[in-house]
């Protein structure tokens, strides 16, 4: 038997071994993603046709226009950048915490991860009733530090509802950047920060040219599940504001499902659906780049 | 140019865990020191102590007679090559060579050429531009060198430098560090397990057991005088024949032979005897002190054989002897001389040296 005949059989076992795995995948990803972007070129209105009409790109020039859309895209934007800024910082801090030896470190690691364990409509629920204007937690704590004389309504002001979604999503997300970001720091040898500063580094040093270089891997793969889950947020939003007030923090998947579900405007919600996720697709593509570049440079 | 002194060290983590006590010793400019001894002997927690990473808990440790004790490990001025060479994964072979000159601000011209310098003699030139992970064991090892020898510290700490490396390269590199530091005036020390890289490089040995400094000395006088039972098994191999034996007037008996003691020896019921494998020998004329019995093993080093013998008049006394490979003998009844000079006497109970 040639190597090259060996090469070929098991290439063929290979292929036979994935092909059931991909028909699923293709079925259960690949088919609706499709259809969706077909269902795109299409009116498709339950409220005034039933029957769907091509109608070409005419979803798209409608979205051009659609002030809302472009509301939800910013806000969208904004709710992503700030709560992965804050979980980022955060998560370092609280990675560079867990990474020294402390009595109960195992415990409160433990500790740590449970925000992120807790189901999303339950938080927001909880953190609904923190700020809840009237018998919140947290306008009680702020009015008895004397910090505001009288309660704010932070879910019924369209900047502080907005604040207030993001600080919910840190409060949940930032342990699990945190636990991403120690596995990194935990696969840093201890030899490399003693040699350093037998070189001279100070910690800050170190922390700059050590630490922050070797775990970039992480940092990029936690922003990326990050982006990703942000930029598709639903229950958080939908259990806290509901999009309001006045659509201040509505995203993007709250528009959608407000067009599709409420709307019955399949047509143009499978329109929105396309150019999310083609944002998403590209933005993780970018990601995914940079990522392997990093990876390079590792070795 | 400095030296460097060791005064009453002593590092303890709990009361029961003291890996280092009371140390003392000093190491001159161009003299290199080997701490040799088993795992946890405290060997790499005293190199650490000099380094900074870890604080003694009583003791001086001075450089160029300047107490550092209370100096971080990057104002000590000391160039330290670890185990696993600790090379910065992420810089290229030059930036990990200049990362301490570079930490230290000198001059760009400076450090490219001290780098160049460090790099032609240790053969890296042609890696510069690699990172860590592209390049073997040896490479990297020489790499961690260089990044201690730009830096022209005033102390040289060498962490078991060599004991991640198979076996043929660790020879070649040996040679190597022995040239590299015969150059360099700073006092070296060097930490191993190794007894024959303690023995190859150093100018002066210290055996440590158990926290305690056991010996101090050069190669040579640890080999012929060890100064106690453990230094005498540790050093050397094949490990040294130690036979604790009960003492009969002036003498011992060695299964059916006599050993004489010499004079000197106090008055004591028993003692133990050591005698190195090499030291043993075929009987030539003139030779009294004989002891016989039967060969049960026999291992080939290639230029010698390693012989195990089972003495006759005592069946748990067994001797191993190193025969050159074209000397013929039997396995039976095979006689070997004891040469006095050779012999080593150790007291029962404190296990110093008594000759």
């Amino acid at each position: 038997m040639t190597q090259d005949y060996i090469r070929q059989r098991e290439k063929r076992t290979g292929w036979m071994l994935v092909i059931p795995a991909v028909l699923l995948l293709l079925l259960v990803y690949a088919f609706p993603i499709l259809r969706a972007f077909w269902l795109g070129f299409f009116t498709e209105n339950l409220s005034t046709n039933l029957q769907p009409e091509f109608s070409g790109l005419e979803n798209y020039g409608r979205m051009v226009q659609d002030g809302r859309f472009w509301q939800s895209i910013g806000n969208t934007a904004i709710f992503t950048v700030f709560s992965l800024l804050f979980e980022l910082i955060l998560g370092l801090i609280i990675a560079l915490a867990l990474d020294q030896a402390f009595r109960g470190r195992g415990l409160v690691r433990t500790i740590a991860i449970l925000p992120w364990a807790l189901p999303t409509a339950l938080i927001a629920l909880a953190w609904r009733w923190i700020f809840n204007a009237e018998y919140g937690v947290w306008n009680d704590i702020l009015v008895r530090l004397q910090i505001i004389g009288d309660p704010v309504n932070w879910l019924g002001d369209p900047n502080w509802a907005m604040v207030s979604v993001i600080a919910a999503d840190v409060w949940k997300t930032t342990s699990f950047v945190a636990i991403l970001l120690l596995a990194g720091l935990q696969s840093i040898s201890q030899d490399l920060y003693e040699a350093h500063s037998i070189d001279g580094a100070t910690p800050w040093q170190s922390f700059r040219q050590i630490t922050l270089p070797l775990i970039a891997p992480q940092i990029v793969i936690a922003m990326l599940f990050r982006f990703a889950q942000a930029f598709g947020i639903f229950d958080l939003i939908q259990v806290m504001t509901g999009g309001g007030p006045g659509g201040a923090t509505e995203m993007v998947s709250i528009y959608i499902y407000a067009t599709v579900m409420r709307y019955l405007d399949f047509g143009y919600g499978a329109a929105l659906v396309a150019v999310t996720f083609l944002i998403l697709i590209l933005v993780v593509a970018l990601a995914g780049l940079g990522l392997k570049r990093l990876q390079a440079n590792a070795e | 140019m400095a030296k460097l002194e060791l005064q009453n060290l002593t590092k303890a983590y709990s009361q029961k865990i003291v890996p280092v006590k009371d140390l003392s010793l000093s190491v001159e400019d161009g003299e290199f020191l080997t701490l040799v001894g088993p795992s946890g002997c405290g060997k790499s927690t005293i190199l650490r102590m000099i380094a900074g990473l870890d604080q003694p808990t009583e003791g001086r440790v001075l450089i160029g007679g300047k107490d550092v004790n209370p100096l971080a490990p990057g104002d000590r001025n000391i160039a330290m090559v670890f185990q696993s060479y600790a090379l910065y994964p992420h810089m290229s072979v030059q930036q990990n060579i200049a990362s301490g000159l570079k930490l230290r601000n000198l001059a760009t011209g400076d450090i490219q050429k001290r780098v160049q310098d460090a790099s032609r003699v240790l053969g890296l030139d042609p890696l510069l531009d690699r990172r860590p992970a592209k390049l073997s064991g040896g490479q990297r090892q020489r790499v961690a060198l260089a990044r201690a020898l730009v830096r022209n510290p005033d102390v040289f700490l060498l962490d078991e430098p060599l004991s991640n490396l198979d076996a043929l390269l660790r020879e070649q590199v040996r040679a190597d560090l022995k040239q590299i530091f015969e150059d360099q005036q700073s006092p070296v020390v060097y930490v191993t397990h190794d007894q024959t890289e303690a023995m190859t490089l150093s100018s002066k040995v210290a055996v440590l057991s158990d926290g305690y400094l056991q010996q101090l000395g050069s190669p040579n006088e640890i080999y012929k005088t060890p100064a106690n039972r453990f230094v005498a098994s540790f050093i050397g191999s094949p490990q040294m024949n130690i036979i604790p034996l009960e003492r009969v007037n002036n003498a011992v008996l060695l299964g059916d032979s006599k050993v004489d003691l010499p004079t000197n020896l106090p008055a004591k019921s028993s003692v133990i005897m050591g005698i190195r494998p090499e030291h043993l020998r075929l009987p030539r004329e003139g030779d009294h002190q004989i002891v016989q019995g039967n060969v049960f093993l026999v291992e080939n080093l290639g230029m010698s054989d390693l012989i195990s013998l089972r003495v006759h008049g005592d069946d748990n006394l067994t001797l191993r002897a190193l025969l050159p490979s074209d000397a013929t003998w039997s396995r039976e009844n095979l006689k070997l001389a004891l040469p006095p000079e050779s012999i080593h006497w150790f007291d029962t109970e404190t296990e110093a040296r008594l000759n």
